[in-house]
């Protein structure tokens, strides 16, 4: 009886919290792909009728804004990483006791809403702000120059708001790294460049795709920055898929865009995957 | 064995040597880091200086002098003051029952080892790597299939569903840590397997639950995106801030949002602090 007991218990605890996610987390994804084929519209009600049209009209549609928010995706991502990795080396090899003190400072902006920061660096780009106004004044850009409503805004707020998904993976990686390892390519007449690049940044790759994975998935899919700093000719995928649902209720084609968004991303992660695995699969070949 | 002791010595030497060549490398990083720490401070910066901005008209745009009236006038906004109150008791529902949830997963998951752990360990790592409107969109699709009204518990639900994953790898990492031989020296006392839980284990998980809920907590008072796919019209915090954007945001916005703040810094200090004084006891 006991062990009976012993070996249902595990299911039990997990039953509660498994359910929910099972309820509000995949069931949902399959009303999502159920929607997405269906056929009709608010008032008269939607019936299944494996539309695929849907896609492809959903495809020919809003493939540019599609295109858009991947390439906003992924040079975000590699000014993330560029941006991240020095500060994560710094705080894991020279942070020392204040480690902590970094880590906590550089997670200040969570506990601010995320709409509500975004909505500040508005203000502080306006045309006549605090950053533009005194560079206008001083003649060192013309009136008519703006930076809201640009790629390079949008692409800024989406590095901003998403830095600390980079840096911390990074972080955690590199402060495994054993520091006798990179004494010891020292001794064995490594210079500080060659230890780096064949010890240490192999070593912190897990963590840089870690990080990617945790930024180029939310940036691609993000619509507040966009929203907030950008201009019809900024518009990302996620914006679209919004309007669709909340704005216009057309149901069929905002569920199959979310669909096909969420299998672009689910192959970039497995593309990415397969060749930084391939690589570390040859380098290790090649000894 | 013996070259190895040998070679110490040198070792040492180049490490004493080391930092003085290096030295111009670890200065740059170390300004690098804290203009990066400066930039992403910024906002929160403006944010609360506009707190305290005497400003004239609707807007909140330009600095008009210093002043501390919308403290005093913090709620006089009646749909931003609901807002907040409807965050405030949806984030405290969802973080109770997210933190119960993921506690008995975050469990679960570091005692035991049963037939269907690798498949939760998956989907839990779904939960948090997929993109929030990915989660809105779907849940929002579930509840227009079913024909469900939009609303406070509709938020709940979401927001105890992208909450539990995060409770579960917290308490998780806990259990994983606890040392079995306390909750046998019970069990040889003559506890009962209840007993023992409650009175041995639970308390030694509690900090970790603690910390789990905290997070529910933050994650779901500063959620938008879910938010905004299955709250129908009701309003949260960050719902109003997104629906004001365009006219202009009120200063009372800035003070809820700098109070907000400064409640989130103040107990995660006192909790950080709190748990460093429990190590060293």
């Amino acid at each position: 009886m006991d062990r009976v007991k012993r070996r249902l218990a595990p299911y039990l605890l997990i039953l509660p919290g498994g359910l929910w996610l099972l309820l509000f987390f995949a069931v949902p994804m399959i009303a999502m792909l159920s929607l997405s084929l269906q056929q009709g519209d608010v008032v008269n009600g939607y019936r299944f009728t494996f539309h695929w049209q849907n896609y492809t009209e959903a495809i020919e549609a809003y493939n540019s804004q599609l295109i858009r928010s991947l390439i906003y995706g992924a040079i975000a991502t590699v000014i993330l990483i560029v941006l991240a990795f020095p500060v994560a080396y710094y705080i894991a090899f020279y942070g020392g006791k204040r480690k902590p003190t970094y880590l906590f400072l550089l997670l200040l902006p969570f506990f601010v809403s995320f709409v509500l920061r975004t909505i500040s660096w508005r203000q502080i780009l306006t045309d006549e702000g605090p950053v533009l106004g005194p560079l206008k004044d001083l003649g060192l850009l013309s009136d008519s120059y703006h930076i809201l409503g640009t790629a390079p805004a949008v692409i800024g707020g989406l590095v901003y708001n998403f830095l600390p998904f980079m840096v911390l993976p990074i972080y955690v990686a590199l402060e495994r790294i054993d520091p006798r390892v990179v004494e010891a390519a020292r001794d064995l007449y490594a210079n500080p460049a060659t230890s780096f690049r064949k010890v240490i940044f192999p070593l912190a790759l897990p963590g840089v795709f870690a990080g990617v994975l945790m930024s180029f998935v939310p940036v691609s899919a993000d619509y507040v920055n966009s929203e907030v700093l950008g201009s019809s000719s900024t518009t990302m995928i996620g914006q679209v898929i919004q309007a669709q649902y909340l704005v216009n209720s057309d149901y069929p084609t905002a569920s199959a865009l979310s669909f096909i968004l969420m299998a672009v991303l689910l192959i970039g992660i497995f593309a990415y995957a397969r060749a930084l695995g391939t690589e570390d699969v040859m380098k290790v070949a090649a000894r | 064995m013996s070259q190895a002791v040998l070679d110490r010595p040198t070792e040492t030497k180049s490490h004493a040597a080391k930092p003085k060549r290096r030295i111009g490398g670890k200065s740059l990083l170390f300004i690098y880091t804290w203009l990066v720490i400066i930039w992403l401070v910024v906002p929160i910066f403006v944010m609360i200086a506009f707190s305290f901005n005497d400003t004239k008209g609707r807007y909140n745009q330009e600095w008009q002098g210093f002043t501390f009236k919308w403290y005093g006038k913090v709620f006089e906004i009646e749909d931003l003051t609901k807002a907040l109150w409807t965050s405030l008791a949806i984030a405290v529902i969802s973080s109770i029952i997210s933190g119960a949830l993921g506690t008995g997963i975050g469990y679960a998951l570091g005692r035991y080892r049963f037939r269907g752990s690798g498949t939760l360990n998956i989907i839990m790592f779904a939960t948090i790597s997929s993109p929030e409107l990915i989660m809105g969109a779907s849940l929002l699709s579930l509840f227009v299939s079913l024909a469900l009204g939009l609303g406070a518990v509709t938020i709940t639900i979401a927001h105890v569903m992208f909450s539990i994953s995060f409770v579960a790898t917290i308490v998780r990492a806990r259990v994983v840590t606890l040392d079995r031989s306390i909750e046998e020296a019970a069990a040889d006392l003559g506890a009962t397997g209840w007993t023992t839980f409650w009175k041995v284990t639970f308390p030694i998980i509690l900090p970790a639950v603690f910390s789990g809920v905290l997070l529910a907590f933050a994650l779901s008072i500063d959620d938008f995106v879910v938010t905004n796919f299955t709250a129908g019209s009701t309003t949260t915090f960050p719902l109003w801030i997104w629906g004001s954007t365009r006219v202009g945001l009120p200063p009372q916005v800035n003070v809820m949002g700098t109070l907000i703040f400064a409640a989130g810094v103040l107990i995660a200090v006192v909790t950080n602090i709190r748990s460093r004084q429990g190590k060293r006891d």
